[in-house]
């Protein structure tokens, strides 16, 4: 039998680097905040570009610096461990009032000094009506403003509050060529503007906006240089002071200079990877094919040898470590979306380089190795999976997937690439792809993807459909007509589709309104300059500089509409066991459950609402109460409610996605073009277009919450099926059936990514012999098209168990939606989703 | 007869089955067993006759009569998981050579398709009924549960003699061939009666391997489900020492035998 390779020892080192890191709460700092108002100020006469970089460079000429105790590779934004900076030139507002609430709040909590909030208190005024977000609400419609923020349908808020990220960016331009060949590329471009040329004065704006971000940056490398110098002096552990006199050598080289080893090729990337997160605070920067582009560098040190595998290792781990100092703060309200504190770093190896040969190198191995070791959510950790992937490769693979970290995810190549290269991609681009955030396909340094562009609740046009497109008392779908006219099921799902699409078309000139304030008030130069064709355009990316530009915004609920429609059409016009009417009234009562729902809903919104503000502790149990109050306070027959729980029953028999049923699951597919093909007409801003994604990153959660009792059978206020997997308990014929199921989508029309979601228990992983039998299940799966799964591995019994006993499963990581968090840190309604989610235990 | 007509009786299709038999299987629960041993995991496999069973407040018949075809149907829905694994369908049970003539065709309709088979069965059957399903199956899991005859008779409600016979002339006819001993305490939990069991086994010609599958509860409820009384209801499951102890005797007895505990 075969056996797992690379096993490398993990060094003492990382255990301490990381215990560190985790010693207390996250905690946010002033710094930033102050340096960019400061140097806004002094900046108003120049051209935004130039705002940027100056303000850029002050952050970076000014911003405390730290070198963590055994740090070899340096570099923080913050100095407390797992800290934060905030950019109120995106958004502020939302910060204040949770001042007193951060710390306790319970999805991803942040400490703050009552020093940092007088601090920030001081800045915020400045940032009135200057923001990103101000001017996107401003370009925004009416209308469209309105059914964004108040009717939880769509939200752009990811980027409608942040920066974009969501990119991978040239590393391998800087750790080979440096900042000073970037410098010298940007001035070659320079020195081919023509001077009569209608932008030439905004292209040499962004050319020197470039080598200003670029000289910043390597400043900012010596200003490390200098701090471990300094440390060295005065560090009376020998072995220490040498490692902090070569940390100081390394950051003199790099990134100025091309790297001459393996070590300063790491350390020129973290540079490039952690600074990327200080300019904006857009997340999923993902490191992208790290096993490529850092090989050559192990090779070449390997041949000479002056590296080992294990001191290599070493070298990964601390980039590992590292990846999990970042972090971000969001609002309250997104960090639910976005759960565990995630910043989506995504990291894949394997897979076929541009000729179409197999990549797998001796990284591809460590980087899983390296996850092994650190056990942490970051990297978001994917392997590339084609037909001629080493058998090795996907054992490590599907032994890294038994440790429960809910990582690697799993990419299929052969449906990956044809679906990129029908958006316009060369097959040696769409070849050398890599994953974004979560589950997004682009072909790194040379894409804008905007990936995470919006989320879109697809059950809630169907609510629509009920109420004749009146939601909260507003007309704000279009007039389908009464429900209990419609005679057939053509007119009932037409219906449906109408309501959709006018969403979707809402959705995207709200994107199309965000993303045009980013280019006028957010350019950021450094980023483009590592990102082609920005230097040779002499064009931010935010203004279109990509080469590839996109945008995606992703649906979810699926499965839900897939069973809900399908409950319709059987038990209403079919068969006609129920009536429309009865239906109508079911749905209202949540199948017996409590008589409007719905409006009980707002009204416990409301009333939590002013409850908290009124200085309460707001909890779940709280928030329970209240509801369940106002629902026994209606009154409806007993009767009646027996009638509602019947057709609850009747609806729980019919046959539901996820059970390899070829008809169901073909309407299934119908159900996601709904979704997906009517963003093939859509153009943004930066001259690209629409790619829709199916996943749900964790916003299936909160935006279920807002989400009535669906046909399906899905009560209300409960979690939306997540992804493109069959909502939840409802697969019961077995892991093999569920991918079957998932399969018969078009994953590929879904370019922008697709996430299906499986949990195994560990006994299906327990031996050599179960990992092979795990290997060729997803073989099998990716055989049928599947474009991406990913697993937790983790019992039931572990989940509940941590839920009651958090403190001592301060490190379980688990997988959410595309990426991993650590499960004590999730909302308790987050963990109850994950738990219920089928265990396929056979 | 066209195999894929010939009708059979079962209770049980599932998927996705990666303990039972090389690769990723499906296991097909054939209805009716000769045997009743009081452990058994799966008393509504007993009986050949439909019947309830109330499980969580529900009540649902088991047992369906299908055709090879229909069950085919089913089975290959996971193909592309067998050629991936070099996995198969597993006859279980109840006991496949119950029904010799729905076993022999389903066995040869998955044949047909290349898939590998298994059984794990009791072997509790004429030699005419071993002889005629032998060629179509490439894997035999053969219970051996104890040596003494009396003893075999008050659990499971047959003597063993034509059970030993037949695991002889399996092992000496069939391609591949696994003893499995359902180790129960109060049953045949002692080093003594594992050794006996391991040295038959080493007798068996070609038989390399020997799984020790500890004993389980999960069956319980079903045994009220179906009005039944559970008769081992105060037996506790051998710890995982107990199982390392027995499973050490084995080896003692039978030292070419490669001994686990658990299936494969």
């Amino acid at each position: 039998m075969a056996e797992l390779k690379f096993v490398i020892e993990k060094s003492p080192r990382i255990q301490k680097l990381i215990d560190h890191l985790y010693e207390r709460m996250p905690e946010i700092e002033p710094y930033r905040a102050e340096l960019v108002t400061e140097s806004y100020k002094q900046t108003e006469h120049l051209p935004i570009i130039k705002r940027r970089s100056a303000a850029f460079r002050h952050i970076l000429e000014n911003i405390p610096i730290i070198i963590r105790e055994g740090e070899l590779i340096v570099g923080s934004n913050s100095i407390a461990p797992r800290g934060c900076q905030t950019f109120p030139e995106y958004s502020f507002e939302w910060l204040e009032p949770e001042f007193d609430t951060i710390a306790t709040r319970e999805a991803d909590p942040f400490y703050i000094s009552k020093e940092t909030v007088e601090r920030l208190k001081k800045v915020h005024p400045y940032w009135k009506g200057k923001t990103v977000s101000d001017l996107a609400a401003a370009g925004m419609d009416a209308k469209v403003l309105d059914v964004f923020l108040n009717h939880g349908i769509f939200t752009v808020g990811n980027y409608f509050y942040n920066g974009v990220g969501h990119i991978n960016v040239d590393y391998p331009k800087v750790i080979n060529k440096g900042l000073e060949g970037v410098i010298a590329e940007t001035r070659a471009a320079m020195s081919k503007l023509y001077i009569g040329d209608g932008e030439y004065q905004q292209k040499k704006q962004f050319h020197e906006a470039v080598i200003e971000s670029c000289e910043a940056v390597i400043a900012y490398a010596h200003r490390y240089a200098e701090l471990a110098r300094k440390e060295a002096s005065y560090c009376a552990d020998p072995a220490r002071r040498a490692e902090l006199l070569q940390i100081a050598e390394n950051c003199t080289r790099v990134p100025a200079k091309p790297a001459r080893t393996f070590y300063e090729a790491c350390q020129a990337f973290w540079f490039v990877q952690q600074l990327l997160q200080c300019e904006s605070s857009g997340h999923s920067i993902s490191p992208g094919r790290f096993d490529q582009y850092m090989y050559p560098h192990f090779k070449r040190d390997l041949d000479a040898g002056r590296i080992t595998h294990a001191k290599a290792q070493e070298y990964i781990d601390c980039i590992w470590v590292k990846l999990n100092d970042l972090n971000k703060v969001r609002d309250a309200a997104s960090a639910e979306g976005f759960a565990g504190y995630g910043l989506f770093q995504n990291l894949i190896v394997g897979g076929q380089n541009e000729e179409g040969v197999d990549a797998t190198n001796d990284l591809s191995y460590m980087c899983m190795e390296a996850t092994m070791h650190v056990r942490l959510p970051q990297p978001s950790l994917s392997i590339r999976v084609w037909n001629c992937s080493p058998h090795d490769l996907l054992l490590k693979a599907a032994s890294v997937t038994r440790e429960g970290l809910g990582v690697p995810a799993f990419y299929n190549d052969e449906v990956i690439i044809p679906a990129i290269m029908a958006r316009g991609l060369t097959l040696e681009d769409a070849r050398d792809y890599c994953i974004i955030g979560c589950v997004e396909p682009q072909k790194g340094t040379k894409t804008d993807g905007w990936h995470d562009a919006a989320f879109f609740n697809m059950c809630r046009p169907l609510e629509l459909v009920f109420s004749n497109g009146v939601d909260k008392g507003e007309q704000i779908g279009p007039r389908t007509g009464d429900v209990l006219q419609m005679r057939t099921f053509e007119e009932f799902y037409n219906a449906y589709v109408t309501q959709e699409h006018a969403m979707i078309e809402m959705m995207v000139h709200a994107d199309n309104a965000v993303d045009y304030a980013h280019a006028v008030r957010c350019p950021l130069p450094f980023e483009s300059s590592l990102c082609d064709d920005c230097i040779s355009r002499g064009k931010s990316l935010q203004e279109g500089g990509a080469h590839y530009n996109f945008t995606g915004p992703q649906g979810f609920g699926i499965a839900n509409m897939t069973d809900a429609l399908l409950a319709v059409k059987t038990l209403v016009f079919d068969e006609k066991k129920v009536t429309m009417q009865e239906l109508k009234e079911a749905l209202a009562d949540n199948f017996g459950k409590g008589i409007l729902a719905r409006k009980a809903l707002e009204l416990t919104t409301k009333i939590a609402t002013e409850l908290a503000m009124g200085g309460a502790n707001v909890d779940e149990n709280v928030i329970k109460a209240v509801y369940q109050n106002l629902v026994n306070a209606e009154t409806v027959s007993a009767e009646k409610k027996a009638r509602y729980a019947e057709i609850l029953t009747m609806i729980e028999k019919l046959p539901k996605y996820g059970n390899d049923i070829p008809w169901v699951d073909a309407f299934a597919r119908e159900v996601g073009n709904t979704y997906t093909k009517p963003f093939e007409k859509f153009t943004n801003p930066r001259g690209g277009i629409f790619q829709a994604g199916l996943y749900p990153v964790s916003a299936n959660v909160p935006l279920g919450y807002q989400t009535g009792a669906t046909p399906d059978g899905r009560l209300a206020f409960t979690p939306i099926a997540d992804g493109v997997g069959p909502a939840s308990g409802r697969d019961v014929k077995g892991p093999t059936a569920t991918a079957n199921s998932v399969a018969r989508l078009d994953h590929g029309i879904a370019s922008n990514g697709t996430l299906f979601n499986q949990k195994f228990h560990p006994s299906a992983l327990s031996s050599m012999a179960s990992l092979e039998k795990f290997v060729a299940y997803l073989r099998g799966y990716f055989d049928q098209k599947g474009m991406h799964v990913q697993y937790n591995v983790v019992s039931r019994e572990t989940l509940l168990d941590a839920q009651a006993h958090p403190e001592n499963y301060k490190n379980l990581v688990v997988r959410v939606a595309g990426y991993s968090a650590l499960f004590t840190t999730l909302s308790r309604s987050l963990q109850d989703d994950i738990i219920a989610r089928t265990e396929q235990g056979w | 007869m066209n195999i894929y007509e010939q009708q059979g009786r079962i209770f049980d299709i599932q998927r996705y089955s990666i303990h039972d038999g090389p690769g990723i299987r499906t296991i097909v629960f054939l209805k009716g067993c000769y045997l009743h041993c009081r452990w058994c995991c799966n008393p509504e496999s007993q009986e050949y006759k439909f019947q309830e069973l109330t499980q969580g407040g529900k009540t649902r018949t088991v047992g369906r009569d299908v055709t090879v075809a229909e069950v085919m149907d089913e089975i290959l829905k996971d193909a592309v998981y067998y050629s991936r694994s070099g996995g198969g369908v597993t006859l279980s049970g109840g006991e496949c050579m119950a029904q010799p003539e729905f076993s022999e065709a389903l066995l040869r309709a998955v044949h047909e398709y290349g898939f590998s088979t298994a059984v794990e069965t009791t072997a509790f059957a004429s030699r005419e009924v071993v002889e005629r399903l032998l060629p179509h199956i490439d894997l035999f899991m053969m219970d051996i549960k104890h040596m003494d005859s009396q003893k075999h008779e008050a659990f499971c409600g047959k003597p063993n003699e034509q059970i030993l016979e037949n695991a002889k002339f399996i092992a000496e006819n069939a391609k591949e061939m696994i003893v499995r001993v359902p180790t129960v305490p109060t049953f045949n939990a002692t080093e003594e009666e594992i050794a006996a069991i391991a040295r038959f086994t080493a007798t068996l010609p070609r038989v390399k391997e020997l799984h020790l599958l500890p004993y389980h509860r999960l069956g319980q409820d079903k045994y009220a489900g179906l009005g039944r009384e559970y008769t081992l209801a105060h037996i506790l499951p051998p710890t995982g020492e107990e199982m390392e102890r027995l499973a050490a005797a084995a080896r003692a007895a039978a030292p070419t035998l490669h001994v686990h505990i658990g299936g494969n």
